[in-house]
């Protein structure tokens, strides 16, 4: 098998496809980088409206879902292709069904969707639905490639030579099965080619309110289970891997799984609190919101309890703390994600930056930095190193980029807060008190303070990145290594 | 213990697995989402609402090709201080041919709902080519660029595709689709079949830089036509519960 690669610290080969891997995990760091960086240019475009340059394809409207896109599904995207064929491979002691052709297939379907799509934002092509903007042929390219992702997932499933389906592979197919489901039925278009117009162009069969409703099952449930079960699929092999403890709670890996994926789907009516939406539906959103707070931290607590009885390795491990506290913010989202779905909290928070803070604790703090924790592990093992070039630059690159993330959010709050809190004031004579546009100048201060926090984040990809290069070029950097200090004092 | 037991069927079965997760999935749609399309009161019976022109939704294409729905809301809430700053809070109604919605979900700029004849044209051409001129403290970018013509050669088959999923325009205004439109954009053209079919409908040149249609045209005649077409003056509170 040429495509076999030798296991990790040994010369042995394995069966296992990992040439793939490779390209997902160098795809998704730069990808990364991408993201971040578009997303901080729009930060400031927000603090210095003369950043938009007067030209189409700079402003702010069709900058911003260049960003989403390609964080969510160009970072997260080729980190949850990566990690989950690497993952199934593993756990099912079973190469890649389709082996490196469809691995190769799925691989450059994708980078060549991130460009299309991206390519047609900023000259203006959009469906018009956030997180869901890509039009009509985008969307079918998206729907091939997920087919053969299926295909590969649920073929090396079917070869495994384990008895059991390990608890990682449920959230990644449920993750797989559910986004296939969103993005057909938030999908459905008629393109206006067949009309004899232009190809570009396409309308979509729902219309207001359904279209509401339909846009927040799928924009909801693509952070649920793109960002969320997918990712915790991550959690679920890389902190028992990297701890070398098993998983805390079977039991409760299997309760938090089924809660969560029934309960996951219900939630998008929070979106639309006080909206046109019948309230019958909006009541049936928060109530599976409030809900949902649950089995999320039932997700938590398993990743952070398998810490027991390896918490020292929270101070020889840079690596550790990655996956550790990205668990601990994802324990912090998804109590402000429930608490922000009450009807009178989302009519405060509601269409102010609060709800982005809320989005951006959960995307830095939970899903980039268990992705950074995943790509520090795999990428001395994909490309048998002993170890990084440098783990202090790994600490460096932790402490920066959570620096970063509490500008971030602190800096969302109080001007979430503020705007919504001045939308709503009335002076002593019963009139409001502050026009619109008082409102956006009072937030310029926190707008420069989130950028600065965005610097701070992408100043750590890069360093993760720098990391990577010599890792992958064979250096190891001379530095003092971690140890925890009894081991030091013994060594004198 | 049994209920672990029986876990491992899902564990062990590919095919029961997926199985269970889709029938898992799929619940909550079907309960939260189907229903919309059947109860009637989900949507209110309210005169007025009508098809945007030919003109509106061309400007309407360009409100969602500049992605304008990052930063305004369509959507205003039933809320004391919102009713005052921007009007009736919204219905369901108004957004029933909007293909797709465009409610938004962050409000970076005020909200659009009932922008319609707040502001003259002029203000509006003003406000898009440089948003600093009349709003100074304004994060808006500008958008000099849509004193371009407006293209509109497709005008016919976007039309043909919103009657097929659901907006009733009939022959007669696709016939007269361009006509319409070309007479919306103009100071001094018959405009008596054009009202007919969208009363209401603002009228005239709005961008003098250029003799032809152009885009500022367009999405100026899309935002003037915004929450105007519900007359709430005469609309019984019954007939919105």
């Amino acid at each position: 098998m040429t495509q076999a690669t030798a296991a990790f610290g040994s010369n042995q080969p394995t069966p296992y496809f990992d040439d793939v891997i490779k390209k997902f995990v160098l795809a998704a760091t730069f990808w990364g980088i991408v993201g971040f960086l578009v997303g901080d240019f729009i930060a400031w475009q927000l603090a210095f409206p003369a950043l938009n340059l007067d030209l189409e394809w700079f402003s702010f409207g069709r900058v911003r879902p260049v960003h989403t896109s390609a964080v969510i599904f160009a970072f997260g995207g080729n980190i949850l292709f990566g990690t989950s064929l690497y993952i199934v491979q593993r756990t099912c002691r079973a190469p890649l069904w389709g082996g490196a052709a469809l691995g190769n297939f799925i691989f450059w379907g994708w980078q060549t969707i991130i460009v299309v799509a991206a390519l047609g934002y900023v000259t203006g092509i959009t469906q018009g639905k956030e997180y869901s903007e890509p039009e009509w042929y985008a969307d079918l390219m998206i729907t091939v490639v997920w087919v053969a992702y299926l295909l590969a997932f649920v073929g090396t499933l079917y070869k495994r030579k384990e008895p059991h389906i390990y608890v990682a592979n449920w959230f990644f197919l449920a993750m797989i099965i559910t986004i296939a489901m969103l993005h057909i039925g938030n999908n459905l278009a008629v393109p206006t080619v067949f009309f004899g117009g232009t190809w570009w162009k396409s309308y979509e069969i729902y219309s207001g309110v359904q279209d509401a409703m339909t846009q927040w099952w799928y924009g909801h449930n693509a952070v649920g289970f793109f960002l969320t079960a997918g990712f915790l699929g991550i959690m679920y092999y890389f902190v028992p891997k990297r701890a070398e403890r098993p998983v805390y709670s079977y039991r409760l890996s299997i309760v938090h799984f089924w809660a969560l994926i029934f309960l996951y789907i219900w939630a998008g009516p929070h979106h639309l609190h006080y909206t046109a939406l019948p309230d019958w539906a909006q009541t049936l959103g928060m109530t599976f919101s409030v809900m949902l707070w649950m089995p999320s931290w039932g997700g938590m607590i398993n990743g952070l309890m398998t810490l027991s009885g390896a918490w020292d390795k929270l101070r020889t491990d840079p690596v550790m703390r990655f996956l550790v506290t990205s668990v601990a913010f994802y324990g912090m989202s998804t109590f402000e994600g429930p608490m922000m779905s009450i009807k009178a909290v989302n009519s405060l928070s509601h269409y102010t930056d609060w709800g982005i803070g809320h989005v951006h604790s959960g995307s830095l703090g939970w899903v980039a930095f268990v992705s950074f924790g995943a790509l520090y592990y795999l990428v001395p093992v994909l490309w048998q190193r002993k170890r990084l070039y440098s783990m202090r630059l790994v600490n460096l690159h932790f402490l920066i980029a959570t620096v970063g993330i509490v500008l971030y959010i602190t800096a969302m709050w109080i001007s979430g807060i503020m705007q919504g809190l001045m939308w709503r004031a009335y002076d002593s004579l019963g009139f409001l008190q502050y026009s619109f546009v008082e409102t956006v100048a009072a937030m310029h201060p926190y707008y420069v303070i989130r950028a600065t926090g965005g610097i701070l984040f992408l100043a750590g990809a890069l360093i993760m990145a720098y990391n990577f290069y010599r890792t992958i070029k064979g250096d190891i950097r001379t530095e003092a290594s971690y140890e925890a200090p009894v081991a030091a004092a013994a060594r004198g | 213990m049994s209920f672990l037991r029986h876990h491992a069927k899902f564990e062990t079965n590919v095919l029961l697995l997926m199985v269970g997760i889709l029938v898992t999935v799929i619940i909550g749609g079907i309960v939260e989402v189907l229903p919309l399309f059947t109860i009637q009161e989900t949507i209110e019976n309210v005169q007025g609402i009508r098809p945007y022109s030919p003109l509106e939704q061309a400007g309407r294409d360009i409100y969602i090709r500049e992605g304008c729905y990052v930063c305004h809301s369509q959507m205003i809430r039933p809320f004391r201080d919102e009713v005052e700053r921007y009007g009736h809070y919204s219905l369901a109604a108004e957004s029933m041919y909007d293909h797709p919605f465009q409610w938004g979900s962050k409000r970076s700029g005020p909200d659009l709902a009932r922008v319609g004849g707040k502001y003259t044209n002029d203000w509006h051409v003003r406000h898009l080519t440089n948003p600093r001129d009349v709003v100074p403290e304004s994060i808006m970018p500008g958008y000099k660029f849509m004193h371009r013509p407006l293209a509109y050669d497709d005008i016919v088959p976007r039309m043909k595709v919103l009657r097929i999923v659901g907006v009733p325009y009939t022959e007669d205004d696709i016939a007269n689709a361009k006509a319409d439109l070309e007479a919306q954009a103009s100071s001094d053209a018959n405009t008596e079949a054009l009202l007919q079919r969208y009363p209401k409908a603002s009228l005239g040149k709005k961008d003098r830089t250029s003799e032809k249609v152009t885009e500022m045209d367009a999405l100026v005649a899309y935002l003037q036509v915004l929450g105007t077409m519900v007359d709430f003056t005469t609309l019984k509170s019954d007939a919105i519960r």
